[in-house]
């Protein structure tokens, strides 16, 4: 069985088409961010670990009379108390939220005080799922850890691209990630997901599988480029496409499998963590293709046209 | 070859039957139940899958730096009484620095001998001293000094908490320093599920203390101050009652108390509960340490028929009439009910701790939502897996079987790992697996693609997979590489359930790469031994 039997597509050809498939996504991403920061103030909703606060997780029996709890919980004197449901996948459940207090001390009697509230209500019939308190300083470490785990990473990739290979190579992939990354990213503001630390977790993987799908196309062009010195380069780069496309779909669409199995059957606590897989999946399929080769081509014919040397670089080198 | 071929295939199971011990240990038995127990024992459950607390706590360093300055203006007082030189007061001017002491009011012709005291290495080790103008003195505790004792009180902080957290029989907690900040410490508490118990905790880590009452008790806070005319003393302060002691309507009661405590925290050796034998109530037993039994003693003994108060956490709770001097044990009546009784004595026994603790984050997750995630996590794994090995069998028939033996060894080598490292296993862990097993399988296609290649451009079977492992190498160890150095990133930077993740991902990398190029080599050499000439392989 095989399914891609002697493939010649012209990728290259097709750039335009995939230079506005990318922009419309990126821009409308960009523009849901934006509009988030405007009415939020911060361009994704933030999960409590990032925003602080207090958060917790109730089930009850049935599905709970959402005007009840509010009710219930302003009653006890928590004035600025979120309750919202889960809708769809939990409909027993319901979150409560407190939003960051500026004194530590004073966190943890939020969450005493939710609880007692709805025990006085409910007298029991309800189980607490989770809860998460996170104070300003922990909050904002946290942040720091984050924005810094993502910098380092691309960084170290880039260094180790440029290494084994070329440093415009490496450039490529990079922004190839860096395109990834923003229309997942574009993603969750679109469908108002929240932004939690496992989904930067998430972030982080696809950009390592990006990276991998950029890595195996740039890795035929290297070899096709020693073999063959007569071919032009945007034909060479279609042929290593094409050679490599029967790979490239077959692991992302089982890589693919395996993570669409997590977001449908993974639960409630990963779905944002999977729903980030499933669209930067997809995605860094497509940026291997449609991003990251042809501005290897685009640079060369950038440099050919300044009168600079029209190898590319990984050809000379002969590796 | 075929020699060599048999001396591969036994390391490969031997590799099997090590990383099958490291996952299981050795079992009572082979029933299901068995497995599972075993598998359990060996591989640690995350927070977040089998349930559980996790805290951090900010240490109040401040506390024993204040205890220590307290101890020094007491120590100053009565060596300047020693050698008779007179002052007015020995205090610290600002109570949000406790580690500056002011002394007053020394006589002019005195300056000479009040500094020689003070500069003298009992003192001038732990501050730096200077003269003032009007015959004041101030001592400020050295940086260096206050460091070395703001790290000791983080450690004598956690050894307390262990012992506390031990003694509520909590399974395999884990308390250390957090690194991410100053002087926190980190709690995981597996397993509790009450969180009134996570509560009890909280209550058990406040400060016993025993201070002078100066006056009290009064109806308001307003009241109390005006009884000292609306000026308070830098040396007093008003604190509420709690309890009993409080009054009909449960509030409102106040007194004013020497802020200095006369005896505080790990000065507290040891408390037992028991009964008052003439009036029934509950009390408790205490003894102090030797040097605090002394600074007791002076204390009782000028002040027998004045007030003392046992304060905690910032309330009043009991207070009694001194009625003759006391040395090191004593007994604190009070309307305590017994759980206070039991939890009083219990966190005495444990050991006092050095400094206050506050909550700066919380995560709790309870049992059912523990539960549920990890059914949730295993019956995604299951399908993902079956998935994909479905898919390898239909597409690449023959060497489809190569591919999915060479995936669950990558598995059992994974979860071996996890075992022999005591790894833990988060839900994002799982997650872990998964990918694992999409990305190890991208492997396999690369390599397979490759033969495939390779045979419709007329090699030979052998060549074929010969030139299918070459080629495909440079491009699996990069790939992998790059993916474990963003790991190596997220296990770095992340906490507790991403570091499961980054884990499990970089021990599935690195197990992938052996399984997927030499499992699978070995696999097809063993198949292709046995193939006739001419005859190829099934792919």
């Amino acid at each position: 069985m095989e399914f891609f039997h002697d493939v010649k597509v012209d990728w290259l050809g097709k750039k335009w088409y995939f230079l506005a498939f990318s922009m419309i996504f990126s821009i409308s991403g960009v523009i849901s961010m934006a509009w988030h920061a405007h009415t939020i103030g911060s361009p994704l909703p933030l999960g409590v670990d990032f925003k602080g606060g207090t958060q917790v997780t109730v089930e009850f029996k049935q599905p709970p009379d959402v005007a009840q709890i509010r009710h219930a919980i302003d009653a006890a004197g928590l004035k600025n108390a979120e309750t919202t449901t889960l809708g769809g996948g939990a409909p027993n459940e319901v979150l409560i939220g407190l939003p960051e207090q500026m004194n530590e001390q004073a966190l943890d009697t939020g969450r005493a005080e939710i609880e007692n509230a709805l025990r006085e209500h409910y007298s029991g019939n309800f189980n607490v799922r989770s809860v998460q308190v996170v104070g300003p300083t922990v909050g904002h470490q946290l942040e720091k850890q984050a924005a810094l785990a993502t910098l380092y990473s691309l960084l170290g990739m880039l260094v180790y691209l440029w290494f084994r290979f070329q440093l415009i190579y490496g450039v490529a992939a990079v922004v190839a990630c860096f395109h990834d990354t923003l229309i997942t990213v574009g993603a969750f503001a679109l469908t108002n997901r929240e932004l939690t630390l496992t989904v930067i977790a998430a972030i982080l993987t696809l950009i390592g599988y990006s990276m991998n799908d950029t890595i195996v196309v740039f890795d035929r062009i290297r070899e096709n480029l020693r073999i063959s010195r007569r071919e032009s380069l945007p034909d060479l780069v279609n042929r290593s496409i094409n050679q490599t496309l029967s790979r490239t779909v077959l692991t992302s669409g089982l890589t693919f499998l395996t993570v669409l199995s997590l977001f449908v059957f993974g639960g409630q606590v990963l779905s944002g963590f999977s729903f980030a897989l499933v669209v930067g999946i997809l995605i860094g399929t497509y940026s291997s293709i449609a991003v990251a080769s042809p501005m290897l081509v685009a640079w060369q014919e950038w440099r050919a046209n300044k009168g600079k040397a029209s190898a590319l670089p990984a050809a000379r080198r002969g590796r | 070859m075929k020699k060599n071929l048999r001396n591969q295939i036994i390391l490969i199971a031997g590799v099997l039957v090590v990383f099958l011990y490291g996952i299981f240990g050795m079992p009572s038995g082979f029933s299901g139940t068995d497995l599972v127990q075993a598998l359990t024992k060996r591989i640690h459950l995350g927070l977040d899958l089998q349930g559980g607390a996790h805290l951090i706590l900010q240490v109040h360093v401040q506390d024993a730096v204040n205890d220590e300055t307290t101890n020094t203006i007491q120590d100053i007082e009565s060596d300047l009484h020693k050698n008779n030189l007179t002052f007015s007061q020995v205090y610290k001017p600002d109570p949000n620095k406790p580690e500056v002491i002011r002394v007053e009011g020394t006589a002019p012709a005195q300056s000479g001998a009040v500094s020689s005291l003070l500069q003298s290495d009992r003192y001038s080790n732990e501050y730096e001293v200077a003269e003032g103008d009007n015959n004041t003195w101030t001592l400020t505790m050295k940086p260096i000094y206050e460091r070395d004792l703001d790290q000791r009180t983080v450690q004598q902080a956690i050894s307390t908490i262990t012992d506390r957290v031990n003694s509520l029989g909590v399974t395999e907690p884990q308390i250390a320093p957090y690194g991410l900040g100053a002087n926190q410490i980190l709690v995981e508490l597996p397993g509790v599920s009450d969180m009134n118990q996570v509560k009890a905790m909280i209550r058990s880590t406040l400060r016993l203390e025993i201070h002078a009452v100066v006056g009290g008790p009064f109806p308001t806070q307003q009241a109390a101050l005006a009884s000292v005319n609306g000026v308070l003393p830098p040396d007093q302060e008003i604190l509420p009652a709690e309890g009993d002691l409080a009054g009909a309507n449960g509030s409102g009661s106040y007194y004013i108390l020497q802020r200095a405590a006369i005896v505080a925290g790990s000065e507290f050796r040891s408390a037992t509960p028991g009964t008052n034998p003439n009036t029934g109530q509950r009390d408790v037993n205490f003894t102090l340490t030797d040097e605090a039994g002394d600074k007791f003693w002076d204390f009782t003994s000028a002040n027998v028929g004045k007030y003392m108060a046992v304060v905690m956490g910032s309330t009043v709770r009991e207070v009694a009439v001194i009625k003759e001097p006391i040395r090191d044990s004593g007994v604190i009546e009070g309307s305590f009910s017994p759980d206070e009784v039991e939890a009083l004595s219990k966190l005495l026994r444990s050991g006092s701790l050095p400094a206050s603790l506050s909550y700066i984050d919380e995560n709790t997750v309870g049992p059912t939502l523990g539960a549920d995630s990890t059914r949730d996590g295993v019956t995604a794994a299951m399908v993902g897996m079956l998935l994909v090995f479905i898919f390898m069998l239909i597409y690449y028939k023959g060497s489809g079987i190569n591919a999915d033996l060479a995936l669950f060894l990558n598995l059992v080598i994974l979860l071996g790992f996890m075992g022999f490292t005591s790894a833990t296993l988060t839900l994002p862990g799982i997650a872990g697996v998964i990918l694992t097993i999409g990305m190890g399988v991208d492997s396999n296609v690369l390599v397979f693609e490759r033969i495939r290649e390779e045979i419709r451009a007329g090699k030979a079977a052998a060549a074929a997979v010969d030139q299918g492992f070459a080629h495909a190498w440079t491009t699996i160890f990069d790939t992998h590489v790059t993916t474990m150095v963003s790991s190596a990133f997220l296990f770095i930077f992340g906490t507790g359930p991403v570091r499961g993740f980054a884990t499990t991902l970089v021990f599935g990398l690195a197990a992938n790469l052996f399984t997927s190029v030499y499992v699978s080599r070995v696999i097809f050499e063993a198949h292709l031994n046995k193939l006739k000439p001419g005859e190829m392989v099934s792919i």
